[in-house]
């Protein structure tokens, strides 16, 4: 088996893995890093973000307000330290992301311009019209081209991390194109690969989406944090579940039930005004907009669809223009997908599941608790989003937190010797593992796509917007059954090469790892908070609560959960309060 | 409305057959199913053997690009229905790029195409951070945003008769890309990058034939860009025996305040 060897290994290429790539590099030219990526790194779902990136630009604002917006909208689970260094290093890379050439929306007079965006107080996320995370990638992989240093493994999928007394030292991966299997060694590994979205029937995210490197993680013996926080945004179209950004509700689109009522009005969000309000409305948080529609519903205020009930987002009142200007994709996706046009007609949408949370925990510079293994953007959990997070701070997450884990993983590579010979023998009994279980089997009978819909089904009865207890623990059970199942699991497909549906079962296997996690971590915790409401404990609890849930998984497969205090720093726990006035909050809330 | 479509694709791997050759699956036809939601029916319910890219399936990660009924399309964004009722679809993968397997093609050859025009801004000798953004207009931005819209597809190059011919062309996107950068004003690289664009493969390889513009589903225009830097290049050659260096005015630097 040919072994291939680098200093710093980033796994993921979209944009916190290709910002850690540059950061690295820049921090010492003459590091060999490398980025491994299961597609090609302008194929990554950074590509699919639409409605901009939050950081503090003009002059009225302030990064203390963006930081109280971020975490009362995290509801209070956020760590404050992390925050902090967020909001104030956010401004600084996407400005250079800017001097890297990013399109960004302009002024007339030539300077940034900044939108509205749900939950926070000022105007403060950059956008380059609504294809933000398109032009963000795209500068950052041009970008990226012009670095010597950085090498490329695209299309490679990694199956395993590494480890060696307690350090991780590489990875195994499969070159998809010749299904060689190879081993790539280096100092330190930093995991990019996003979120989980797959794990759910109705998702915005792309196929690519499973999870894969919170399972690598835990499987290598780092803890996953928060996996209960799943973000359902309110607002994706029926069927394919594409996004509708938020960005159309920012620029004063309306939210529908079946009367043509303005519905968010009834659950403290406001009070409707023509125009749009800051924190207020159609500008509260995702978390309270998505339970709102779900009690919508239940009063049956929804309009039926052969798939699921839907309300309606009004964007007619805007016009042609400004949709045109500052929502060119919105009409095109709603044309394109729906075949209805926005100008003219009601735009159905539903929640949709959109963002992990939760993920491998991190410290603020992006170590894990494992040596050599750092984690940045939605694989991670630093965590700067809590229980609920705010719309446009994704993006800059990836970049701020990229930086950080690149320049880290960057100082601790120089202070490693190379990986020893131990990991030559785990990458071959890797291989054998791959080959025995899928490339070789022929008596498998389980079905992967008969397995992943069901452990769709699955979660989303159990683990959806609302839990309980016993929805839970029947979840649980079933996952456990998949598991099982899974073993089982055969392929058509014995080819070498390009054998995608090899991957696909990889890519199973680790969702249902994460299906496992995210149950596990939402059975134990015996309260509500932002994304995750249990219907048997409707209550924030404080007490027993103020703390991020750590899930591991131990070499026979279970799992066990234990907690890691919040980290306070100036904004002691409040009330979460939206609508007119809820602004002046973040003004007067900070301690010292 | 029918409700069953018919699907003649073409399959190839390398491992097994010596050439490509075509397989009729029957799939179901729902009114709201693009042509990539009935590969991914026959690839989970049929023959898990079939091969082709996929992701975001909303048309801006550029994987799923395929030739549909001859035409470069993204599958993600076809509708079987607009094939009309009892027809066959025939799907293969993107014309003039090496197969790897069924609908897989090889992108490498792109990327280096990518690579080589530079498509980075170039701008040495920056001012710090500090300074603030540079400064550019709405006006300013919209001279180069169409050509940032480039999603890598390659659909263009699918379409490209002049690609066909000459595998050394560097092609519609990248040289669309080239432009997005030479028109940007905060870019000072167009001297750089006019060796590989003002090469007999590079815009001067282009006829105008302009089908690129017509597949392209960001409506890019790679065709107009191409035109426009033939004069703009013609212009540069001459100036470059008058001028020493630059061609372009020094974008304007003010600090953030």
């Amino acid at each position: 088996m040919e072994i291939r060897s680098h200093d710093i290994l980033l796994v993921g290429g979209g944009g916190a893995g290709l910002r850690a790539a540059i950061a690295a590099a820049e921090v010492n030219p003459k590091l060999s890093v490398a980025v491994v990526s299961k597609v090609y790194p302008m194929r990554s779902h950074t590509v699919s973000a639409e409605g901009g990136a939050a950081g503090v630009a003009k002059p009225d604002d302030s990064l203390d307000e963006h930081a109280y917006d971020t975490i009362s909208g995290g509801d209070w689970m956020c760590d404050q330290d992390a925050v902090e260094a967020f909001v104030k290093e956010a401004p600084l890379e996407l400005l250079q992301l800017e001097r890297w050439g990013c399109p960004w929306n302009r002024e007339p007079d030539g300077h940034i311009a900044v939108r509205a965006f749900g939950g926070m107080t000022n105007k403060r996320t950059w956008f380059a019209a609504d294809k933000t995370g398109f032009h963000m990638l795209h500068t950052l992989f041009q970008t990226t081209l012009k670095y010597q240093p950085i090498t490329r493994y695209d299309e490679y999928f990694v199956t395993k991390l590494l480890v060696d007394d307690g350090r991780v030292q590489g990875v195994v991966a499969i070159e998809i194109m010749s299904g060689k299997i190879q081993a790539i060694t280096a100092k330190a590994v930093i995991l990019c690969t996003g979120g989980c979205g797959r794990v759910f029937p109705f998702t915005t995210n792309a196929n690519i989406k499973n999870g894969d490197g919170m399972a690598l993680a835990q499987r290598a013996g780092a803890p996953l944090k928060d996996m209960e926080f799943v973000q359902y945004h309110p607002t994706g179209l029926p069927f394919t579940g594409i996004l509708i950004t938020e960005a159309a509700r920012a620029e004063g689109g309306y939210m529908l039930n079946k009367d043509g009522y303005r519905y968010l009005q009834d659950y403290d969000l406001g009070k409707p005004q023509p125009t749009p309000v800051l924190r207020s409305m159609e500008l509260g948080p995702r978390d309270r907009l998505s339970q709102a529609f779900v009690k919508e519903d239940q009063k049956g205020r929804t309009i039926p669809t052969e798939y699921g009930p839907v309300v309606h987002l009004d964007l007619r009142h805007l016009g042609e223009k400004l949709i045109n200007a500052k929502l060119p994709f919105v009409r095109e996706l709603c044309v394109k997908y729906q075949n209805i046009d926005p100008v003219t007609e009601l735009i159905p949408v539903r929640p949709v599941v959109h963002y992990m949370m939760g993920g491998v925990s991190t410290d603020i510079n992006g170590a894990t608790p494992m040596a050599g293994l750092y984690a940045a953007g939605e694989v991670a959990c630093v965590s700067i989003n809590g229980a609920n997070r705010l719309g446009s701070n994704s993006l800059p997450e990836c970049l701020v937190f990229g930086a950080r884990a690149g320049h880290a993983a960057a100082e601790f590579a120089a202070s490693q010797k190379a990986p020893n010979g131990s990991v030559w023998t785990q990458a071959t009994n890797e291989v054998l593992r791959l080959e025995q279980q899928y490339l070789h089997k022929t008596s498998g009978r389980e079905r992967i796509a008969t397995l992943r819909e069901e452990m769709q089904k699955t979660i989303e009865a159990g683990a959806g917007i609302y839990r309980e207890e016993a929805s839970l623990k029947q979840a649980r059970q079933k996952i456990q059954e998949l598991q099982e199942r899974f073993e089982n699991v055969g392929l058509d497909d014995h080819g070498r090469t390009f054998n995608t549906e090899l991957i696909s079962a990889l890519e199973l296997g680790f969702m249902l790892d994460v299906a496992q996690s995210i149950i596990e971590c939402a059975l134990y915790r015996a309260e509500s908070r932002g994304a995750h409401q249990r219907t048997d404990f409707p209550k924030r609890d404080d007490q027993k609560f103020l703390a991020h849930s750590l899930v591991r998984r131990s070499s026979d497969g279970s799992l066990s959960v234990d907690y890691l205090p919040v980290k306070i720093t100036h904004w002691p726990p409040g009330e979460r309060k939206y609508g007119e006035g809820s602004h002046k909050a973040s003004k007067q809330t900070k301690v010292s | 409305m029918a409700d069953k479509i018919v699907l003649e694709i073409a399959r190839y791997a390398p491992e097994r057959d010596d050439k490509p050759s075509f397989q009729s699956f029957e799939v179901p036809l729902r009114k709201e199913w693009v042509v990539l939601d009935a590969l991914n029916y026959i690839k989970d319910k049929v023959d898990g053997t079939l091969t082709y890219r996929w992701s975001c399936r909303m048309g801006i990660c550029g994987s799923c690009g395929m030739m549909v009924n001859g035409e470069p399309k993204l599958t993600c964004a076809t509708f079987l229905t607009s094939y009309g009722n009892n027809a066959t679809v025939r799907v293969e993968p993107l014309r003039y790029f090496p197969v790897i397997r069924d609908l897989v093609t090889a992108l490498s050859d792109f990327l280096v195409k990518l690579q080589k025009v530079k498509p980075w801004l170039i701008h040495p000798n920056q001012p710090p951070l500090s300074a603030g953004e540079f400064l550019q207009t709405p006006e300013q931005l919209d001279l180069y945003k169409q050509f940032s819209m480039c999603i890598n597809c390659t659909l263009c190059y699918a379409a490209c008769p002049v690609v066909g011919l000459d595998q050394e062309f560097v092609g519609p996107a990248a040289l669309a890309l080239a432009q997005r950068y030479n028109l940007d004003n905060r870019d000072q690289g167009s001297a750089e990058r006019l060796a590989t664009l003002a090469h007999p493969d590079g815009i001067w390889g282009c006829t105008f034939v302009g089908e690129c513009t017509r597949v392209c589903p960001k409506h890019v225009d790679p065709a107009g860009a191409i035109q426009q830097y033939k004069l703009t290049a013609a212009l540069d050659w001459v100036k470059s025996f008058i001028l020493p260096r630059g061609h372009k005015d020094a974008p304007q630097e003010t600090a953030h305040d």
